[in-house]
């Protein structure tokens, strides 16, 4: 093997339960994690096929003159994780943005090409309910001032939209939050007081609670922008672990500069460089064997 | 730093000693900064001097005369000082107006400062507005009363106040008063709030955004809950504005000595009926004005006085209560002294 490879990392054992909530004591779990055998796992056959989400054809992005997107295209399937890795400025987030259209948001933002979810061209769709089939994590934890309570009942689809802070909290929307907290690996350390404040959690907490803010609304696909490179390593295991066994359900698509965290959790890998679509194949493929130099050097640490 | 309560720094463990940071020797320093370093705690000095000479001054006048029966009697028209009643009715008067005043600027208060921050289009209007409430801002509150009487004095107005015998509009009630309260306290309750939304990082809107949620519902469920500091601090202000003025309150109050309602609808007759405030009745028993009962006024000055005292205690522990969860005092009283001392 080429010496300027990294050496193969251990990856997380793949849970084919979706609903199984990591450990309550993390810390010894990670430790376990981190610290285990260098032979790795072999990845678990997919029991079907991969239902294809949504499809990126042809997409060129560009916020005023720049281009910042070039001719990308892509496949994001439910049962796998789809890691866009690359190089500060490849245009990976951007294209994770324009995915729930979030490019929107900034004025001066243009798109050519197709992006399709579940057939329907995004652009078509009402915005507002695309973002809800399609949710968001973003690299800083950003839970809104509110109670853990608050925070995930106000991303139901179905809580009334009046009233304000006084959200009944009806068996529906209680079941409907706790089920969010669970899969997002939270619940067991908050239950006992759901009306505490969200910003006393802790930043690996905080962050899993933006994960079942995202998934209260049962996505179909959960876009992750770096969502782990603002905490501990103790912090990133558990929320990993957590994404790995999300991908039954989901539709996972991870931005990470990370190569590290790539190998660990990735299924397939999109390289991008300056915009462009550089390489794209299964973890495998990319990290043992990519077929064009400028993958290699990027996998290597020849630059980034 | 998201999320670290706060707490004292831990004990240094054994062994080890904690370096604090010490005062700078001035004496190390070139004369030009010694002096400007000693400036200021000269000049804050002074104003610690005066502030306290101000409340000190009142207080000793105003406690000499100041008694239980003062505050629980109205007022009553007579020369002689044991009759004339204490001033139960200019308190009463005072309370009314601040209520109506605080009640409808604060929702329009709000509303203006969300539309501004959050929409802002088109361009030119959002310029014009903001213009506007600065330039009301900046009216002094005797041109605002005279443009109140103006407008409460129109016909169709007169169901706000009374008619004289002739048919015409008096145009003098808590309702005219309060309303143009409303005018003079907006500025701060907007300026307050727009400083409270400037504060919002733009990743909580993103948040919001993300998870589908229409910028209608990001305002009233995520951006206004979180500001509610703001927002209380801003209408406290404004309160404290309103509980001082003068101008308005004898232009617009139709000074009488005792709150008349007008018909026989209890709290309609009370609005639409003249009366008085502390600050109107201080003004007509000092010497200036027509009462000639010197000891009032500085009792009723000095009630005046602990009110807003109270007040502006009330602000600094909203505005400290909730740094709990959010940033430092500083960056909160630095914004709250740009708004409250360039009004």
């Amino acid at each position: 093997m080429d010496p300027m490879m990294p050496p193969p990392v251990r990856r997380i054992a793949l849970e084919r339960d979706p609903h199984v909530a990591p450990s309550n004591d993390n810390g010894a779990h990670a430790a376990s994690v981190l610290g285990a055998s260098a032979a790795p796992a072999a990845p678990a056959p997919y029991a079907t096929p991969a239902l294809e989400r949504m499809r990126v054809e042809s997409v060129w992005l560009a916020y005023g003159e720049r281009w910042v997107v070039r001719d990308v295209s892509l496949a994001v399937r439910q049962g796998e994780i789809l890691a866009l890795i690359g190089a500060s400025g490849s245009g990976k987030t951007t294209l994770l943005r324009s995915l729930n259209r979030l490019t929107e948001v900034t004025s001066g933002a243009a798109r050519s090409g197709q992006i399709t979810l579940d057939g329907e061209e995004i652009h078509e769709l009402e915005v507002n309910g695309l973002r809800r089939r399609v949710s968001m994590v973003f690299q800083q934890p950003n839970p809104f001032p509110m109670s853990i309570f608050d925070n995930v009942a106000y991303a139901l689809a179905e809580h009334p939209a009046r009233g304000g802070r006084r959200r009944r909290r009806t068996s529906k929307i209680e079941s409907a939050v706790a089920d969010a907290l669970q899969r997002a690996g939270l619940y067991d350390e908050v239950a006992d007081d759901l009306s505490r404040s969200a910003l006393r959690l802790s930043g690996g907490q905080q962050q899993r609670l933006c994960i079942a803010r995202a998934l209260a609304a049962e996505p179909e696909v959960l876009l992750l922008d770096e969502p782990c490179s603002a905490l501990d390593p103790i912090s990133t295991a558990t929320i990993e672990q957590l994404i790995v066994a999300l991908r039954e359900s989901v539709a996972v698509v991870i931005v990470t500069h990370n190569l590290q965290q790539a190998q660990r959790v990735a299924d397939h890998v999109a390289f991008m460089h300056l915009g462009e679509l550089v390489e794209y194949g299964t973890s495998e493929q990319i990290f043992d064997r990519p077929k064009l130099q400028r993958t290699r050097d990027y996998v290597g640490g020849a630059f980034g | 730093m998201a999320g670290m309560p706060l707490t004292s720094p831990p004990s240094a463990p054994d062994g080890l000693t904690v370096t604090r940071p010490r005062r700078q020797r001035t004496s190390s320093w070139p004369l030009i900064d010694r002096i400007g370093y000693w400036l200021c705690w000269a000049t804050g000095i002074a104003l610690c001097l005066i502030a306290f000479g101000i409340v000190l001054f009142m207080f000793v006048k105003g406690i000499s005369y100041l008694k239980l029966s003062l505050l629980l009697h109205s007022p009553a028209p007579s020369t002689k000082q044991s009759e004339s009643g204490g001033f139960f009715d200019p308190i009463v008067g005072t309370f009314i107006l601040t209520a109506l005043g605080v009640l409808i600027a604060g929702p329009v208060g709000v509303a203006i400062a969300a539309w501004l921050s959050e929409y802002g289009r088109p361009r030119p209007l959002a310029r014009a507005v903001e213009s506007a409430v600065e330039t009301i801002g900046g009216v002094p509150s005797v041109v605002l009363a005279i443009f109140g009487l103006l407008v409460f004095s129109a016909d169709f107005l007169g169901f706000l106040s009374q008619r004289a015998a002739n048919g015409s509009v008096y145009g003098r009630s808590f309702f005219a008063g309060g309303i143009i309260m409303a005018v003079l306290a907006l500025p701060l309750i907007v300026g307050a709030t727009r400083e409270g939304l400037a504060q919002v990082p733009d990743h909580m809107r993103e948040a919001a955004y993300a998870l589908g949620k229409t910028k209608a519902s990001c305002i009233r469920h995520v951006l206004l809950p979180a500001i509610r500091p703001n927002i209380a601090s801003g209408v406290v202000l404004g309160m404290g504005r309103i509980i001082g003025d003068t101008a308005i309150v004898t232009i617009l109050i139709g000074v009488t000595l005792q709150n008349e309602a007008v018909g026989s609808v209890p709290v309609l007759g009370t609005l639409r009926g003249t009366g008085s405030t502390l600050t109107s009745y201080v003004y007509n028993n000092s010497p200036a004005g027509e009462g000639g009962s010197p000891q009032k006024a500085y009792a009723a000055a000095f009630v005046l006085l602990i009110v807003v005292l109270l007040l502006n205690a009330l602000v600094t522990r909203i505005t400290r209560g909730a740094d709990e969860d959010r940033r430092g005092m500083a960056t909160r009283m630095r914004s709250l002294a740009r708004i409250a001392w360039t009004r």
